[in-house]
């Protein structure tokens, strides 16, 4: 997020696509619901009418997958008709003549035919989205999870940069981050292209610099793997011992079936985890882990925050903490490490190699914690980027995006979209919130959410089951049926391995990040004999 | 007298334009009791505790509602205000069952109790006229207790004004008022999403978490800050623990980024923690089954395979996921093991999903 969830409370206009934030988020959606109380414009983007479109003053039904288009086309009615802040696109951007060659190719006339919205639509929200200022934008895995994910996400930085909404309070561009630490994951190295700090590992300064920190020669100079080509390599033989800390995999990737036999195909499979689940099956050696709420350390949020987590318990059996096993390897492998605790290994290696988080020192986070960029002890963290539209490579770029089809769209054999996201009273694959009997009783099962008109249409009753199929599995489970879905659509979680979206879902991938197209595939609905 | 001073129990106080008499004395540390007051939403004024004694006005004024005006003299504890305050404390107490402390889960974290306490009101001098519900046991995570709610009104501003959920309101009139979820249904059959809310604000026990009744008291735990273990938003939490045992989760007040609030998950989904079925030690797979292992044999074998497969293949034999769900100190390591150990770049995790 460029900026914090402090300001929500206190905007004036959101834009929030792609983003099921009462479930997913549920707390941000609170202080979303608080300014829309007080007064604030909320525009809602998403195919399904979920909660916080409730409270939306427009919420606009796009078809899945066709986000680049709609945005585009309100690009196109802000230039067209003169809303957008040519003072900051004249003085903080650059690229501003190739944006309009491409947005101006989408006519809302023409958009419409894509989004399933109406023109007037479109219209209606470019100017209300130019009315005010600033407007906060908000997205979720709605964008990113598409073949042209990548795209989408640039798509709503050019949107933001036109209306001149970046580098202030109550705007920016705010990704919500599915997971507790996966900033943090991120900021910790955990790529293949970067060391901590985003600093890239095919810079030789870069690796001097870790080098020399770590005592060690000839760290590797070329990018590595992103998890769907080392799941593929599995299969050829190219990587032959796959070390899985920490995710199901079995259960989280597209097509259960084809991950299956990825896993199935490694000659040494390590998992380190904190309870046996569907992906352990497969390995060689299972390590027992301390969870949350067992060792000392930090997460880093959404909004940049480092915060401490602490100990409040110890861990089961002879369990110990993640840090700890990777240490004993490295000692195994002829490595000893210096760092003999979370909090030596913080203040003493993460903060001093990462020059974004130089000031966060435990001493410092007792309370709440610091939001990098953050690079000296004295540095108050930093609440919102690109501060006067300065942005870190100088002007904001923008970079034009064609409009592309999901990678599989429905035909006469498969006619329903399969959209997936998250549920309430569920976390992923279910590890952790499904050991809490209340929440189970919440929520028992998985269902297939579809609208009434193609219930109707199917003969199909609320919680009657039904089988889905697509081109890579079938399953069978209980219709919901709801007006939250618009028709021609289906729309699942992954919560409970029976019935799973995954065995269904399309291991297609946006080419630049390689993140698989859980939004879109192509599925049919039969009633059961 | 300069612009905004006002007196407080003889003391000058400054206070900014807007500010209530509470707000202008809990600033510099005098503590005027609250019940009904929720931070962050409007002051209703409901409960009556916070009466204070201003010189020259007609009535007690209700300190969390009457904005602080310049030259005001007011008294926090006069003997007017203490009566008023016992008063106010024995009409509570009549207004249901309270007299069963021994056997509350709030006992100990009882707004009422310690206000009984502090004004030494022992019981009830009044008849009881309150309509007995009975107690809501019906929903996942929630039991309603109504016999011990005081109709304070903390709940309905927690789930109304905080968590925006507008699940429960009051219902009825008089006597038989009550906090009502849709028409008077259980809360598993209304607009309730879980979020817990209501708990932390009931300053009584008539609103705990379902299995309360088989834990430790909340008031004989040990309060922990920590970061939730579910989605982005980072919400800090209090552990309640006991005998190294998580009894309750609350939001940390106060806090960013969640500014005392929960979600359904961070408040309640913490059983896993204590789970039988937790990996306990290390496995190693023989013919297709798991043996306990000690961390010695299963590292020894980790370490020996990775060396291998690096030397009769190349470090790019190797990959590895790591886990966003676990704290940055874990990635970081794990990124070090790859890089700095087996020297490939084959590290990832789910970033982009």
């Amino acid at each position: 997020m460029t900026n914090s969830f402090k300001e929500f409370k206190h905007a004036k206009m959101f834009f929030v696509i792609g983003s099921n934030m009462t479930e997913a988020h549920p707390v941000a959606a609170t202080y979303v619901k608080n300014a829309v109380r007080s007064g604030a414009k909320l525009i809602v983007v998403d195919p399904r009418k979920h909660k916080l479109a409730e409270f939306a003053d427009l919420h606009v039904p796009i078809k899945v997958g066709s986000d680049i288009a709609f945005l585009n086309a309100l690009m196109y009615v802000l230039i067209k008709e003169d809303l957008y802040d040519k003072d900051f696109v004249t003085n903080h951007t650059e690229n501003f003549e190739a944006l309009k060659e491409v947005v101006m190719a989408y006519p809302p006339e023409r958009a419409s035919d894509i989004c399933g919205v109406s023109s007037e639509t479109i219209v209606e929200t470019a100017r209300l989205a130019a009315s005010i200022k600033p407007m906060m934008l908000c997205y979720t895995l709605g964008i990113t999870e598409h073949s042209c994910g990548r795209n989408n996400v640039v798509s709503v930085a050019n949107l933001q940069m036109l209306l001149g909404n970046m580098g202030m309070e109550m705007g920016g561009v705010n990704p919500l981050r599915g997971q507790n630490n996966v900033q943090g994951a991120c900021d910790m190295g955990a790529l293949p292209n970067v060391f901590p700090g985003y600093q890239q590992v095919v810079n030789p300064d870069a690796r001097k610099k870790f080098e020399e920190a770590w005592g060690v020669d000839n760290l590797p100079d070329k990018n590595g793997l992103m998890i769907p080509q080392m799941m593929d390599k599995l299969v050829t033989g190219e990587v032959k011992a796959f070390y899985i800390f920490g995710e199901n995999l079995a259960n989280t990737e597209p097509d259960i079936r084809k991950v299956e036999h990825e896993l199935s195909s490694a000659e040494f499979l390590v998992c380190q985890d904190i309870f046996e689940n569907e992906t352990t099956r497969f390995a060689h050696v299972v390590l027992p882990a301390a969870a949350w709420s067992e060792n000392d350390g930090t997460f880093t949020n959404s909004e940049r925050r480092v915060s401490r987590v602490r100990t409040a318990c110890p861990p089961p059996g002879i369990a110990k903490p993640n840090w700890w096993i990777f240490r004993e390897i490295a000692k195994r492998m002829g490595q000893t490490w210096p760092s003999q605790s979370a909090k030596e290994l913080w203040d003493n290696e993460i903060s001093v190699l990462a020059p974004s988080l130089g000031g966060i020192k435990y001493r410092r986070i007792e309370l709440d914690g610091l939001q990098w960029p953050c690079p000296t002890e004295e540095h108050p963290g930093t609440s919102f980027l690109h501060k006067g539209g300065q942005f870190t490579s100088g002007k904001g770029h923008f970079t034009p995006a064609e409009w592309t089809p999901p990678a599989e769209v429905p035909n006469a054999d498969y006619p329903y979209v399969l959209s997936t996201g998250r549920r309430l009273y569920h976390y992923h694959t279910r590890t952790q919130t499904g050991r809490t009997p209340g929440l189970n009783e919440l929520l028992g099962e998985e269902t297939a959410d579809i609208s009434i008109s193609d219930a109707r249409k199917l003969g199909i009753s609320n919680g009657e089951t039904i089988r889905l199929s697509s081109r890579r599995g079938s399953i069978s489970l209980k219709a919901r049926v709801t007006q939250e879905v618009p028709e021609n659509m289906v729309w699942m979680a992954f919560h409970f391995r029976d019935a799973n979206a995954n065995w269904l879902t399309n291991p297609a991938f946006d080419p630049y990040t390689l993140t698989a197209e859980y939004k879109a595939c192509a599925v049919k609905i039969e009633k059961m004999v | 007298m300069s612009e905004n001073l006002l007196v407080i129990d003889g003391q000058e106080v400054m206070f900014e334009p807007g500010q209530t008499i509470l707000e202008a004395a809990e600033k510099v540390g005098i503590d005027i009791p609250t019940l009904c007051h929720l931070k962050g939403t409007t002051p209703t004024g409901a409960c009556r505790i916070c009466m204070v004694e201003v010189e020259g006005a007609r009535t007690l004024m209700a300190a969390c509602t009457v904005p602080a005006a310049k030259g005001m003299v007011v008294q926090t504890e006069s003997a007017t205000v203490v009566r008023s305050r016992k008063t106010t404390i024995e009409l509570m107490l009549a207004s249901g069952r309270h007299d069963d402390c021994l056997v509350c889960p709030a006992s100990g974290d009882c707004r009422l109790q310690e206000l009984a306490y502090r004004y030494k009101v022992k019981s009830a001098r009044f008849p009881e006229t309150f309509t007995e519900y009975p107690m809501e046991t019906v929903n996942p995570l929630i039991v309603r207790n109504f016999a011990k709610c005081i109709l304070c009104g903390r709940c309905v501003q927690a789930c109304r004004d905080v968590q925006v959920n507008d699940a429960i309101d009051f219902g009825y009139r008089g006597a038989t008022t009550k906090i009502v979820a849709k028409g008077d249904m259980a809360l598993k059959d209304s607009d309730c999403v879980f979020c817990g809310q209501c708990i932390q604000a009931c300053p009584v026990g008539a609103l705990v978490p379902k299995d309360a009744w088989k834990k430790p008291r909340v008031c004989e735990t040990e309060q922990i800050r920590t970061t939730c273990p579910y989605c982005g938003v980072g919400c800090q939490q209090i552990l309640h623990v006991k005998n190294k045992k998580i009894v309750q989760i609350s939001a940390a007040e106060n806090a960013e980024p969640n500014q005392g609030r929960l979600c359904v998950k961070g408040r309640f989904g913490y059983d896993f923690i204590h789970s039988d079925e937790r990996l306990k030690t290390p496995l190693i797979k023989k013919d297709g089954v798991f043996h306990e292992a000690t961390w010695d044999e299963a590292l020894d074998l980790v370490a020996s395979k990775f060396t291998q497969i690096i030397k009769d293949h190349g470090p790019d034999a190797v990959a590895g996921v790591s886990c966003a769900r676990s704290i940055n100190e874990d990635s970081y390591q794990m990124q070090k093991l790859f890089r700095g150990v087996f020297k490939t770049n084959n590290i990832d995790h789910c970033a982009r999903t």
